[in-house]
């Protein structure tokens, strides 16, 4: 089961070393992770990703919470909420398909952000879902790079 | 009031201010303005062989009063020395600070003379740790260590110090108190759950207590004790909980587990209610798992939310501090005799009580044991190292109160026995220190005994020397098919290789001689090889105004029973050899 847990944490150096000793230690593969401050600019968020089944998640969860400079963790696991990751893929591009990327591009609401000789650099932004499917309909004309963030995620509605 | 200090000097004025009575540790380049402030101040500096027996004198001191156990250390080796100390003592809930030496902050990471990166490798055994970057931070920094080292579930905490901030100058304030917020431990109990666990406790026939080091930590023994007796509840504990329970009381069922006895096991599996107190179901106490105390609700009480549901599924959790929980649950509970459970465990004690051949002349650890608990009325601090030794000794010395059996039982580190036996007599110099060893295990501290006799510090240590690391040597007799590989210390090179037919008279002297050894260092030093004088010269050693060492002679192919072999179900407890 994916799992989307957000984490509030001391911004301070060493922190982003001890979760990641901690998911490592218990042999856990991070499928992405985003950090960065907060409104307040002693606090970072980090969002994590990961796979796992309930228990060990909440494990997790609670060893997160143990972690001294961990000020707040939730899995919004069945919690409603929004996520955006970025990606900026790069797409074989001849002068004869180029349209039709454009308009590909369109569909997806996605941004063209850089255009070189046969090539040219998308920017998409959203869920997951929709960053593979762009991933997946680009392909078709030959990817040369993408590159991703982890997703940031928010709870809908009050702060929580 | 506040003056300018070095950083040196506001570590000494801090320790002070902690009310620290002594520091174990060893010096270095790297922490030199810290020891130069440490000479002629009022600060006790006890200065070791080893660093690692500076941590594990710390470990000592710490487990027999409770307070916080304190080391100082250089960079580099002298903080990868202490590694082993802070794993021990993070596995066991042990409240520590370790100060390190570090090199200057202009060349941390540029592979200096004696650099390592104290706080990544020691992140996973510690509780918290910190790098001091600027002089300003280090007063707030020692009290939020102490702090954290010594509250909620305590462990220990490392404040590593490059020199240039050991150097650097500042106004000293120590704060009053210090204020996390990201770390706040739970004591109360939520009242709900409180409850439901004693409803649960009053509804079952069969109930069983399982306590471990978190009621020794919260000093929650005398409600154990009141509820234990208030509704008839046996009480079996962890090898960290001996001594917390009173072992002459009828409900005391001793330890559970791997080597625990023959009743305490079958009286969890037969249970119909556990209730876990400041233990953490470790597999050396459950056996295979999934057939743990299978007709069993658990409720588990423990301040470490972790530790709830991490091995075995718990039915009633309760986060808080042992101590504060129960008093509010003794009430709840009620009077109730258990006759029938009380009787069915007198059968299992009278079936197969803790035993050993007492009727031949040949010297059996377990009454070395036996002789030590009944001459020290059980009044001794006992230490010991890792191994059979240590389980022979869980098995038969019987500790009067809690902090008097001090022993590494989750990291199961050898070697931590003889400087913990020394922090613990430091600690307590009116009470007898007993540091029971393996002749293996002894080998890997004793360099330390320099402290005990240049300090007067009189640890008397009883090697039960079998000339083998036997633990694992009963393993490899027992699943190995007795091929003693590396086991025998007697071992020369030219000695069959495959040789499993050890015999005093014919295999190689032994080495070291024990009773020189302890000469050497003007310790006292008796071999015993005749049972008969066994009695007598434990007397002798405790009787001896110095550091002293009994190396027994015991049999050498002893074997620790009961047994559960690893992974295999407390049912499957073998209380023999092939039983």
């Amino acid at each position: 089961m994916r799992h989307t847990i957000s984490v509030l944490v001391e911004n301070k150096f060493g922190v982003l070393a001890r979760i990641s000793t901690l998911f490592a230690a218990r042999g856990f593969n991070i499928d992405s992770l985003a950090v960065g401050e907060t409104e307040d600019s002693a606090i970072s968020r980090m969002t994590i990703v990961v796979k796992g089944d309930d228990s060990v998640l909440e494990q997790v969860t609670k060893q997160l919470n143990k972690l001294v400079d961990v000020i707040k963790v939730n899995d919004f696991n069945g919690v409603e909420y929004v996520e955006r990751g970025l990606a900026l893929v790069k797409i074989n591009a001849p002068k004869a398909v180029r349209a039709e990327i454009f308009k590909m591009a369109g569909i997806f609401r996605t941004r063209v952000v850089d255009i070189a000789q046969d090539s040219l650099t998308v920017e998409v932004t959203g869920g997951e879902d929709k960053i593979e499917a762009f991933i997946e309909a680009a392909s078709s004309y030959g990817i040369k790079e993408v590159c991703r963030t982890g997703v940031v995620a928010l709870s809908r509605g009050n702060k929580q | 009031m506040s003056r300018k200090m070095t950083g040196a000097q506001i570590l000494i004025e801090s320790l002070l201010k902690e009310n620290v009575e002594m520091v174990f540790g060893l010096p270095g380049g790297q922490a030199l303005p810290i020891f130069d402030a440490i000479h002629g101040s009022k600060l006790n500096f006890i200065l070791t062989r080893h660093e690692q027996a500076a941590s594990h004198m710390a470990d000592g001191y710490a487990r027999s009063t409770g307070k916080p156990g304190v080391c100082i250390v250089t960079s580099g080796p002298g903080a990868t020395n202490i590694v082993t100390g802070l794993a021990t003592a993070y596995m066991d809930s042990v409240p520590m600070v370790a100060f390190t030496g570090q090199v200057s902050t202009s060349v941390i990471g540029q592979d200096a003379f004696q650099e390592a990166d104290t706080t990544g490798i020691t992140r996973p055994v510690t509780k918290h740790n910190f790098l001091v970057k600027d002089v300003k931070d280090l007063a707030k920094t020692i009290k939020e260590a102490f702090y954290i080292a010594s509250t909620g579930r305590p462990g220990p905490v490392l404040v590593d110090i490059p020199v240039d901030v050991q150097r650097g100058v500042c106004e000293f304030v120590y704060p009053d108190k210090a204020e996390i917020r990201s770390y706040k431990p739970n004591y109360n109990g939520h009242p709900g759950q409180i409850k439901k666990a004693a409803e649960i406790i009053n509804k079952s026939e069969r109930p069983v207590l399982y306590i471990g080091m978190g009621v020794i930590v919260s000093a929650a023994c005398d409600e154990i004790l009141e509820i234990s007796k208030k509704a008839d509840i046996p009480v079996t504990n962890t090898l960290l909980a001996a001594g917390a329970y009173p072992y002459d009381s009828e409900l005391s069922l001793n330890m559970l587990g791997m080597h625990g006895t023959y009743y305490a096991n079958k009286a969890v599996q037969a249970a119909d209610v556990i209730i876990a107190v400041g233990a953490r179901f470790d597999d050396r106490c459950t056996g295979k798992v999934c057939d743990f105390a299978k007709k069993s609700k658990i409720i588990h009480i423990d301040i470490d939310p972790t530790a709830i549901s991490k091995v075995v599924d718990i039915d009633i959790p309760v986060v808080g501090d042992a101590k504060t929980v129960l008093k509010e649950m003794v009430s709840l509970i009620d009077k109730k005799e258990r006759k029938e459970w009380i009787e069915k465990i007198g059968v299992w004690k009278k079936e197969h009580p803790l035993s050993y051949e007492k009727n031949d002349d040949k010297i059996h650890p377990q009454y070395v044991i036996e002789k030590i608990s009944e001459l020290t009325k059980g009044e001794a601090i006992v230490t010991t190292e890792v191994g059979q030794h240590q389980m022979w000794a869980a098995q038969y010395y019987k500790p009067k109160a809690p902090r008097l059996f001090l022993s590494s039982g989750g990291l199961g580190t050898m070697g931590f026995g003889y400087p913990a036996g020394i922090g613990a007599k430091f600690a307590n110099p009116d009470k007898e220190v007993v540091v029971i060893a393996g002749d293996g295990s002894f080998q890997m501290n004793m360099q330390e005994m320099a402290i005990a006799v240049l300090n007067g510090v009189n640890v008397k240590t009883v090697i039960l020397n079998n000339q083998y690391l036997g633990n694992v040597r009963q393993w490899q007799e027992m699943f190995y098919g007795k091929r003693y590989s590396h086991t025998c210390l007697a071992k020369r090179k030219d000695c069959p290789p495959l040789c499993n037919t050890p015999d005093r008279d014919k295999c190689p002297v032994y080495v070291p001689d024990f009773v020189k050894w302890a000469e050497s260092y003007s310790a006292l030093g008796i071999r015993v090889t005749k049972k008969e004088d066994v009695e007598p010269a434990i007397k002798k050693i405790l009787e001896a105004d110095c550091p002293a060492v009994l190396d027994v002679w015991v049999e050498i192919e002893e074997n620790i029973f009961p047994m559960v072999p690893a992974g295999a179900s407390l049912d499957d407890i073998m209380v023999r050899m092939n039983g």
